[in-house]
């Protein structure tokens, strides 16, 4: 291809690549330049830049580990363990279940999931709360109640994540196993592989690169939840249902200290970054 | 290794995510030279109008003074820290700044500091109705720098407000008057025995409640320790926050009784962030609150017309003075802040926002609005009317305080204080830390948020 071709053809794209330069690399360099000034929201005449002060100053602070902690706990509960293997379960089992309590089963899954973050927020909030409908069961049951949002918030907003976010698990699942061929199920059945044999060696390593997929685009969804754990706790109480954006969130805007706030949301960058490089590693491993 | 197209899309995908999440920019609206854009307080409380319907009245009689002008009101209905959040975020841009804004005492000397406001000297020296303002009210928006930022449009004062229906119940005095924070305790243990089902005493706390729980709660207490004299938050000789003090640890003792004993509200409803609302707009019209420390301007949720109508309320509650700590003089205490109508400096129009607050500020208009949300008034003018004076009960308990109050020491290290201080306080309302320890933390936490101005007692 000549030089003059490759402009000719590249040309097109221009607005394009000039629009994303603009309105996505342009906000995200200035997050990275905010992330080593002192800017504040108030009380500042004028920034000025302090170099890696905000990241030393995040190391040093016990309440930013404890939102990385409560971040980890958070994901590893209502990510992995909740949305996926859930969502694999759901998918697996739905396979076999007749028609009617597939609709009926993904219908009411899919809600869930398109429901706004606030919305569903409410609604586990109303669950989980010490007048709420968790309580009444365990009333009618004769179980002792608790208020779940005070003893165990961290659990209460990771099972709400998961209970919004298994319908996207579930789709890219059921996605994946109807790619299957059904002469290799076929062939395993009549080796005489039971059900637990089949799904280890031959479902689960056959839809290994959604597996990866999905727990990426997870994780990194998960970690950037904060309507759903706003709306029910507020962090609280005390610090105890803090995560990362969540912590970023009262730093910069609650505190006043964007710098230190965007710092902290760099640092969730990484977070995320160091998910997704562990999941392309898993990914690589042929069978 | 050559970048496999999922590792670029995570990157880019991790990255899209971070930056809206930090960059959400509303769009600026292009403003036309005859409207005047206000920004103010919404309240939570979808019953309460009272700022509303008084602001209504107001854009009427502007928009006839000055034919051609509109108003837009830009109404922020948010809990008190996400409506300054949202000010300044407005504030840092000219195509977002409205032309009027709303501010808390509380944070004007941050924003002032902030280059955020327009100075108001050279419309405040050509108005007549400025000398009627009295000094301490004029301090509260004046920056460092001499200028004032603001036009208070009054002031609140905070004390005791009690239930005479639960006090009979539980054989307390209806004319209850205490003389230390061992009466307010003994007062709120009477009433846990006697009348079950009711909370016994309400202090504000934690960081849910924000600056509620910062004023209403541990400054009212902390205030009170000490001599009464000096200020226990800020040395204003060294520029200081201080930090250790016996009065800190005390007040915080006072809290952690509170929730300790189950004196308070259930933990998990006064971190509820808007448990103020239930306290104004529930607990106390059911009778289900004995006493609860709290401000002046309690009556405006309960005024007919507030969609809450409660006439009978200065029948069945009572009102007594913050008592010091150990009695000791001046014997009461009170908290006073208050808000101020200020013209960003990014503001489009501002001669035409000084105009608008020309017209709520004529004398007529200040007593209504002073009426209509139970505000203390700044005004002498309008403090002298007897038809202000004896407009509702209460309204001279809450001015006599006046003489005895306190006000905040509002630099910009402040806000960041006050976080610290509500930091503490949910430690111990939780039973996360005793108060030794979460006043040890607060002591790192206030070196920490005020660069090392702190002065150890």
């Amino acid at each position: 291809m000549t030089p003059y071709r490759r402009i000719t053809r590249a040309l097109p794209l221009s607005p394009a690549v000039v629009l994303l330069l603009l309105f996505l690399a342009g906000p995200i360099a200035y997050c990275v330049y905010i992330a080593f000034t002192d800017l504040q929201l108030t009380g500042q005449a004028r920034a000025s830049f302090v170099g890696f002060a905000n990241f030393r100053h995040a190391f040093q602070d016990p309440e930013f580990r404890n939102a990385v902690w409560l971040t980890l706990v958070f994901t590893v509960l209502s990510s992995l363990v909740g949305q996926n293997t859930l969502g694999l379960a759901l998918a697996a089992l739905m396979k076999r279940a007749s028609k009617p309590v597939r609709t009926l089963t993904g219908g009411v899954v899919i809600t869930a999931w398109v429901l706004p973050e606030v919305v569903a927020g409410f609604l586990l909030y109303a669950f989980f709360r010490r007048e709420g409908t968790l309580n009444a069961i365990l009333d009618w049951l004769h179980l002792p109640r608790q208020n779940w949002l005070f003893t165990l918030p961290i659990l209460a907003v990771s099972f709400a994540n998961a209970w919004r976010g298994t319908a996207f698990s579930m789709l890219v699942y059921s996605a994946a196993l109807d790619e299957i061929p059904s002469e290799i199920t076929e062939a395993a059945e009549v080796d005489g592989a039971g059900g637990w044999r089949r799904m280890w060696h031959i479902t689960l390593p056959m839809i290994r690169r959604s597996i990866g997929t999905n727990l990426m685009l997870n994780t990194l969804q998960t970690l950037s939840v904060f309507g759903l754990i706003w709306v029910m706790t507020r962090g609280g109480p005390g610090n105890r249902s803090q995560t990362l954006p969540l912590f970023m969130y009262e730093q910069a805007f609650q505190n006043s200290m964007i710098g230190y706030g965007t710092a902290v949301a760099l640092l969730l960058l990484l977070v995320g970054s160091l998910f997704s490089v562990v999941y392309l590693r898993l990914l690589r491993t042929e069978v | 290794m050559p970048v496999r197209p999922t590792a670029a899309l995570s990157a880019l995908l991790t990255a899209a995510l971070a930056a809206t999440a930090l960059t959400a920019c509303g769009s600026g609206s292009g403003s036309s030279p005859n409207t005047l854009k206000v920004s103010y307080k919404q309240s939570t409380d979808n019953s309460v109008k009272v700022m509303d319907t008084y602001l209504a009245g107001i854009k009427k009689e502007f928009e006839k003074k000055y034919p051609g002008k509109k108003v837009e009101f830009v109404p922020i209905k948010a809990p008190d820290s996400e409506y300054y959040t949202k000010v300044q975020q407005m504030m840092r841009s000219p195509r977002t700044a409205p032309d009027l804004v709303y501010e808390d005492t509380f944070l004007i000397n941050s924003d002032i500091t902030s280059g955020y406001l327009k100075p108001l000297d050279p419309y405040l020296a050509t108005w007549p109705d400025w000398k009627q303002f009295i000094d301490t009210a004029k301090a509260s928006a004046r920056g460092e720098d001499g200028k004032t930022y603001g036009v208070p449009d009054g002031t609140d004062t905070r004390g005791l407000w009690f239930d005479k229906r639960v006090f009979r119940k539980a054989g307390l005095p209806l004319d209850w008057q205490p003389k230390n924070w061992d009466d307010v305790l003994a007062a709120a243990r009477t009433i846990k025995q006697k009348v079950p089902g009711v909370v016994p005493l309400n202090v504000y706390t934690g960081k849910p409640a924000g600056e509620r729980a910062t004023m209403q709660g541990m400054e009212m207490l902390l205030y009170g320790t000490g001599d009464g004299k000096s200020d226990p938050l800020y040395d204003s000789g060294s520029k200081k926050w201080i930090a250790g003090s016996q009065g800190f640890t005390d007040s915080l003792k006072f809290v952690e009784s509170v929730y300790k004993e189950k004196l308070g509200p259930d933990v998990s409803d006064a971190l509820d962030p808007n448990y103020a609302t239930t306290v104004m707009g529930e607990l106390l019209p059911q009778g289900k609150l004995g006493i609860d420390l709290d401000g002046s301007w309690l009556p405006q949720t309960w005024l007919p017309g507030s969609g809450r109508d409660w006439p009978d309320w200065s029948r069945q509650l009572g009102l007594a003075y913050m008592p010091t700590q150990h009695g000791q003089a001046p014997g009461k205490v009170s908290m006073s802040g208050g808000w101020t109508w200020a013209v960003p400096a990014k503001a489009g129009h501002p001669d035409l926002a000084f105009d608008f607050i020309r017209t709520m500020q004529t004398e007529a208009n200040a007593k209504k609005w002073y009426i209509a949300n139970s505000g203390i008034s700044v005004r002498k003018d309008v403090a002298a009317d007897p038809s202000y004076a004896t407009a509702q009960p209460g309204i001279k308990f809450f001015t006599d305080l006046v003489s005895s109050t306190h006000y905040r020491p509002a630099y910009p290290a402040y806000p960041k204080v006050s976080t610290a201080i509500q930091e503490a306080m949910e430690s111990v309302t939780t039973g996360d830390a005793s108060a030794d320890k979460a006043a040890g933390t607060y002591n790192s936490t206030l070196k920490d948020v005020t660069g090392g101005q702190v002065a150890q007692k």
